[in-house]
């Protein structure tokens, strides 16, 4: 019974990051929807959002140790702290600069490339995006704060141990994140399904052409999802980052977001979110049951042997569309 | 000028599809082999065989490998860390469990061992595409070095988990272990770079090459005009394997003398390898060639400028790497997706008609 019980809170555990993987995945469904671009550099766009949002909190000198290095300035902050939601809002903003400038320098001259071209383009861009964000905010590990709750949740534990005699210990930081998770997921469907906007996104994603030659402008619609992926890029690096603290390993999250969305099919966002709870918990209860008998660490490959396993029965994932080949 | 042929008076087939069919090319080619064979190892110095050529013969036998997977059969793979890791660990166990087996044999026989383990890898790709299988193929490079962390038999129980290769030699003269000198490391590595290229260079162009081209430009057509996709994308992993194998074999055993599977087979290099497909040129042996080479004396030059010449520190040094890689790849993706290899072939073509283009 004890075993059970602690299967179960490993599952609930395993729950919880499984919504944090969702999250960076739903970034990734967002762009393969309505660009047909895989696009990797979901992963650093996260981290560097994150970086983004506690450099400007912190108030902390862009490319400082650029300047040091080239001027011998040794100035590393300004001095000054912004309250949270400006920085998020000025994050924000970075985001969509940053969609903007993509969609200006990189996708615009990729049209109607293969797909597998694209995904490598955004693999270059994923390592100039890491170099970028270093050079631009430095690459010790940060913390991030904005005020989030934080620590074992009293409540559940106290409400679990009368109920099973057994107190779960959940983050209440995981706790908000399902919340927030589900709160984001219910506005993009949405979005999606019923406004003017929705309807174009989906339109884009069903064919290219057929959406240009009805007149919508497909640069708008790519800088517009990218922002989108921004904005969800910026709420799961601070949910990531206040876990975990603002380091380089947040972008290594994004790649396992990748069998997250194997799973679920990479153009449901449904899929994003059922796959992410399902690799977030397969990944804890197996480590749980199968890691004393192997070697611990079965985190790091367990998530890609299992979608690679599934994808044998079911290429498309669990609600993808079905792929039709013509020649 | 003298760089031409002169008129088109080919009479056999051997004539028509020899691989330089300008005789400044061919004698050019010959003059390389001379200098690589008989001028460079007399004046390698540590230096030059540590930092330098080493890495770039090493890697440039990885390039080869995913360039066949990649640039001729189109099955993306994110997994070549993993696939060095298996050659190198097979070296390994196959040095200590056979000390009085030859080098050359345990490395050919550790890149066999990594086609296999290629091919259960690339089983997958019959029924997953695409970056689908780029995915897919990020299962190997984690479950692969997470294999050799943890079962202590692969390192033979060593307390640190790390392989150490021994002294083993070819004709009388160390290859590995402490007491190698430079130019001997180089000239082993070079003969397998050397005898893997040719070997590349001419199956990519017989009926085997043709046959990963017809598959990766569109399977199912390929199918269909009589191109059994199983044997093409399974022979594509087995043999890009075998080289990779080789890669990893060499890296451990004669690059660097001791490896740690996470530290030396992690998926960034995995990355690495694909970076220098893509700038050197996919569907392409000087491709990958000239990509290693790159991708190799890149980082030296700009830690040579910055640290060296401006005085920064090493680690603003390393996130300029970053971008200006990640920029390459961007720039090469848009303006020349054939990457440097068809720069080459432009400038080659302009050569021949010059002075007198019209």
């Amino acid at each position: 019974m004890q075993q059970l019980l602690y299967a179960a809170e490993v599952s609930l555990n395993g729950l919880t990051t499984g919504v944090l993987y969702s999250l960076v995945a739903l970034g990734y469904v967002l762009i393969f929807k309505s660009s047909g671009v895989f696009n990797y550099s979901q992963g650093v766009m996260v981290l560097f959002a994150a970086l983004t949002l506690v450099g400007l909190q912190r108030g902390q000198v862009p490319f400082a140790h650029l300047w040091t290095a080239m001027f011998g300035t040794h100035t590393y902050f300004f001095g000054w702290t912004l309250a949270p939601a400006i920085a998020v809002i000025l994050t924000l903003g970075i985001m969509v600069l940053l969609a903007i400038l993509v969609e200006r320098l990189i996708l615009k001259h990729l049209v109607n490339q293969h797909p597998i071209i694209l995904f490598m383009a955004t693999i270059g861009l994923a390592y100039f995006i890491e170099g970028f964000g270093d050079l631009l905010w430095g690459s010790e590990v940060k913390k991030l704060d904005i005020g989030l709750p934080v620590g074992i949740s009293e409540t559940v534990e106290a409400w679990t141990a009368e109920w099973f005699g057994y107190g779960f210990f959940i983050d209440r930081l995981d706790l908000f994140a399902g919340l927030v998770a589900a709160v984001l997921v219910g506005l993009l469907t949405l979005l999606l399904r019923y406004s003017q906007l929705g309807r174009t996104l989906r339109a884009v994603a069903d064919d290219h052409q057929a959406a240009l030659s009805v007149g919508i402008s497909l640069r708008l619609v790519w800088v517009f999802v990218w922002s989108a992926a921004g904005f969800v890029a910026l709420v799961a690096g601070i949910m990531w980052g206040a876990k975990s603290g603002v380091q380089f390993s947040l972008s290594l999250i994004a790649l396992k977001a990748l069998p997250v969305l194997m799973l679920g099919g990479f153009t449901s966002i449904r899929g994003a979110i059922v796959g992410g709870l399902i690799i977030g918990v397969g990944e804890k209860l197996f480590d749980f049951l199968a890691g004393p008998i192997i070697g611990g660490a079965t985190e790091n490959w367990f998530a890609y042997v299992l979608a690679l396993a599934f994808l044998m029965f079911r290429p498309q994932g669990l609600f993808g569309e079905k792929i039709i080949e013509r020649v | 000028m003298f760089y031409r042929e002169v008129g088109d008076y080919k009479t056999t087939y051997a004539d028509d599809s020899q691989t330089f069919p300008i005789r400044f090319d061919r004698l050019r080619y010959f003059f390389v082999l001379f200098v690589a064979i008989a001028i460079v190892p007399l004046w390698i110095d540590d230096y030059w065989s540590n930092a330098v050529l080493v890495p770039f013969l090493v890697w440039s036998v990885a390039a080869i490998g995913l360039n066949i997977l990649t640039g001729y059969c189109g099955q993306i793979s994110l997994g070549t860390g993993g696939f060095m890791a298996v050659g190198a660990f097979a070296c390994y166990k196959l040095m200590t469990q056979f000390p009085e087996l030859n080098i050359v044999f345990c490395i050919l026989a550790s890149g066999i061992v990594t086609s296999a383990v290629g091919i259960v890898f690339g089983l997958p790709s019959l029924r997953i595409k695409g970056f689908y299988l780029a995915v897919a193929t990020l299962a190997a490079q984690f479950f692969l070095v997470w294999l050799f962390n943890k079962v202590p038999w692969f390192y033979n129980y060593s307390f640190s988990g790390q392989i150490t290769a021994p002294e083993r030699t070819v004709f009388g003269l160390p290859v590995t272990g402490p007491n190698v000198e430079p130019w001997a490391q180089y000239l082993i590595c070079l003969a397998f770079v050397f005898v893997l290229a040719w070997g590349a260079r001419n199956l990519t162009r017989g009926a085997l090459g043709r046959k990963w081209m017809a598959i990766r430009d569109m399977d199912i057509a390929a199918e269909i005009i009589g191109v059994d996709p199983l044997r093409a994308k399974l022979s594509a992993f087995a043999i890009s394997s075998f080289y990779v194998g080789v890669a990893g074999a060499l890296y451990f055993a004669v690059y660097l003398g001791a490896v740690e599977a996470t530290e030396a087979f992690g998926i960034n290099q995995s990355f690495l390898v694909l970076f220098m497909i893509i700038i050197g040129g996919l569907g392409s042996i000087f491709g990958a060639l000239i990509g290693a080479a790159f991708m190799v004396l890149m980082p030296i030059v700009l830690k040579n400028i910055l640290t060296g010449g401006l005085n920064w520190e090493p680690s603003l040094a390393t996130h300029v790497e970053f971008m200006l890689v990640g920029c390459l790849i961007m720039v090469f993706l848009i303006a020349e997706p054939h990457g440097i290899s068809q720069l080459w072939n432009i400038a080659k073509q302009k050569l021949r008609l010059w002075p007198f283009p019209h």
